[in-house]
């Protein structure tokens, strides 16, 4: 365990000991190499430890699920990696998983059943929102009462699976002002990032993507920025490096801002 | 009886040619790789709620309104058409007055709603043409586009005032006991606009009310057989377009079977796969032109008004790029045009020298997010997404030209798992150097 202090419980190794946890967090390419975001998989990940609630995460065995290639256009390597995800999926027999990514989600959730990958599929603010609902998360201190935050809804969490209250829910019980950017909710504006975007520079035109959605959300006046993706995640922060507010507005996923509410 | 005569001949040629021009557009859409939908009473609920409430299109609500008016009033107004078509074939006049007390009232709001047509007509070329409203005036709105537009709105405004005319006129004429024009009572609009026709002779007033009459029906049946050619014939298709929309959430992108066989065979050799379909065998990894996208992406681009509402929602068009979510469903509907015949007469594998991809550039294709605003937008629930994402396909499983950038992920994919070039044992890093506090 000397890789993993954190006592973050693995799935072969829990297969060796011939457990089979309730849940599979599925930790995401972003939530495991992006620097920012991983701050994210802590977080959760403590507030996982914190409930002890019976997960597991799949480490090295976890692979890339395929989307950004099938929505790039390449179905064979999406099914490639479809295929070979349900695999171990299905050797560990696993029921449920927590993603916190919403790309990972609609894959799971819309795309792997077809293919043989049945399973129940939460984002962390659709688990968080239920933890809170069953009282078995406590805001602790009022770190966030009244502070004006903004809402970016991530495209594959709104319109694509049409949540765009669980993660308002976890906002409003920090007892934090909501504040809504102009286009919201189903008319959000994407960050750009979705549909393989991530991957490349942008087509030409006149504006990134990103930065006009970051003004939207400056115009709020709001104090912090939240979301609940690790694309928006980049490009938000990128927007705010561009217009030079890093250092006053930040930008959070909501599973940083209850954790530290928890005092985690 | 020669009015009579004219009258039928008019009317079976121009619903004859209208039929035969929708079998010819339904012939067409069948070009396309079939896909079974089931039936669902979901599916009723939905049209009533989308098509006849009009939900998506009072998401603006002065908009919302305007258009409701024209929409309303083009089923209310068509109950006359049946009088009027039956007035036409027997040469009698009024033949419904023989409802007595309700008959005024029904005329009442027909003429209600013809005001209220050419009161949002009105405002609609405003809109268009003094506004410059920014979605009516994209790139993709040529001269075609906007005069079939401007077309539309003058002709309903023609139509209406036609049939108001014709109420005048005969309202006149049966107040002065002339023995065609029986007196069926008083009606909301024109008996406020009579003043302006009692000075006429009462022969001027008959051929008056004759003329409108003949222009009316005379330009019903031409504006319905202008419709099958022109971006009006949503309203028609939209019905069908809403009724057959997936009910599968947004973000879940159409499945393709024959890829799943091919890489079950990549990964065990030995697996067992189903015989390869005939249709899997004929056809490419994708789509290039329309006969390789499902039916129901040309349906979508039959049902499409040009309206824009997908355009101005459009992230990547927002930030002055190229790609415009209308562009592409009018380029299928163009492209659905030329090929409709040549598939029907020579085969899926016609060459005519183009394709879908001659009308829409990799440039645009690139350009989407797939963030399905353009679909949440559209009031006819028409996915310019799918489009996009199969000719995608074809770009990179037939043809290999992805952008660059996209190839260097697909690799990392291919090798690391991760569309980054970072190595599957280091998936644990985030775990160190990190403490909690237990319960």
């Amino acid at each position: 365990m000397e890789n993993n202090p954190l006592k973050v419980p693995v799935m072969a190794e829990l297969h060796a000991q011939d457990k089979t946890p309730e849940y599979l967090f599925w930790v995401g390419c972003a939530g495991a190499y992006d620097d920012r975001y991983k701050k994210v998989t802590r977080a959760f990940s403590k507030i996982l430890l914190h409930l002890n609630i019976d997960f597991a995460i799949l480490g090295n065995e976890e692979r890339c699920t395929g989307d950004p290639a099938r929505r790039a256009g390449n179905e064979m390597l999406f099914q490639m990696m479809a295929l070979m995800n349900i695999e171990i999926l299905n050797s560990y027999n696993i029921k449920k998983i927590i993603t916190i990514c919403p790309h990972c989600y609609n894959v799971f959730k819309n795309e792997y059943p077809e293919l043989g990958g049945k399973y129940e599929v939460i984002h962390h603010t659709q688990f968080l929102r239920q933890m809170i609902d069953q009282e078995k998360i406590k805001v602790e201190n009022d770190g966030y009462v009244n502070k004006m935050i903004t809402y970016h809804d991530p495209c594959y969490m709104g319109r694509a699976n049409e949540d765009y209250e669980s993660a308002r829910e976890i906002i409003k019980e920090l007892g934090a002002d909501l504040i809504e950017m102009r286009r919201n909710k189903s008319s959000a504006l994407c960050c750009g990032a979705g549909g393989g975007q991530m991957f490349k520079e942008a087509e030409e035109g006149d504006k990134e993507i990103f930065i006009e959605r970051t003004e939207e959300a400056l115009e709020t006046k709001a104090e912090m920025i939240a979301s609940s993706c690790p694309f928006c995640m980049t490009m938000i922060t990128d927007g705010l490096k561009y217009k030079n507010k890093e250092e006053e507005i930040f930008n959070y996923d909501v599973v940083e801002l209850l954790a530290n509410s928890m005092g985690l | 009886m020669l009015e009579q005569i004219i009258f039928i001949l008019a009317f079976i040629s121009a619903f004859g040619l209208f039929f035969f021009r929708l079998y010819r557009i339904y012939r067409y859409i069948k070009t396309a790789r079939p896909l079974k939908l089931k039936y669902r009473f979901k599916r009723i609920i939905r049209l009533l709620k989308i098509a006849i409430a009009q939900s998506k299109v009072f998401k603006n609500p002065l908009v919302g309104i305007l258009h409701a008016f024209i929409f309303w009033g083009f089923i209310i107004i068509n109950i006359e058409m049946l009088e009027i078509v039956i007035d036409g074939v027997f040469g009698t006049h009024r033949s419904l007055a023989f409802l007595g007390g309700i008959y005024p009232l029904l005329i009442s709001v027909f003429e209600f709603f013809a005001v209220a047509v050419i009161f949002a007509c009105v405002i609609f070329l405003f809109r268009r043409n003094a506004l410059k409203l920014k979605r009516f005036w994209n790139k993709e709105m040529t001269t075609w586009p906007r005069t079939d537009a401007n077309i539309i709105l003058i002709i309903e405004i023609m139509l209406m005032c036609s049939i108001l005319t014709v109420n005048a006129a005969d309202s006149v004429l049966a107040s002065r006991g002339h023995p065609h024009y029986p007196d069926v009572g008083a009606f909301l609009v024109t008996g406020l606009i009579q003043p302006l026709f009692t000075g006429m002779s009462d022969s001027s007033l008959v051929f008056l009310e004759r003329f409108a009459w003949w222009f009316h029906i005379i330009g019903v049946l031409i504006f319905l057989n202008y419709i099958t050619f022109s971006k009006h014939l949503h309203i028609l298709f939209s019905f069908f377009n809403i009724y057959f929309t997936k009910f599968d959430p947004s973000g879940k992108m159409m499945n393709m079977p024959s890829v799943t066989n091919e890489v079950k065979l990549m990964l065990n050799p030995s697996a067992e796969v189903p015989q390869p379909s005939a249709e899997a065998e004929a056809g490419l990894f994708g789509a290039k032109d329309s006969q390789y996208l499902y039916w129901k992406n040309l349906l979508d681009a039959f049902s499409c008004t040009e309206c824009g509402r997908c355009t101005a929602a459009c992230p990547a068009n927002i930030t002055g790029k190229k790609l415009s979510p209308r562009k592409i469903i009018m380029d299928l509907r163009d492209r659905v045009e030329e090929t409709g015949s040549k598939v029907l007469k020579q085969g899926k594998n016609f060459d005519d020298g183009k394709d879908l991809l001659s009308l829409i550039s990799p440039d645009e294709l690139w350009a989407c997010t797939t963030c399905n605003a353009c679909i949440e937008e559209c009031p006819v629930n028409i996915d310019p997404v799918a489009v996009i994402l199969d000719l995608r396909r074809y770009l990179v499983l037939e043809k290999g030209l992805a952008p660059g950038q996209l190839n260097a992920m697909f690799a990392n994919i291919e090798n690391n798992g991760a569309p980054w070039q970072y190595s599957a044992e280091d998936r644990l890093l985030w775990t160190e150097n990190l403490s909690f506090k237990t319960k």
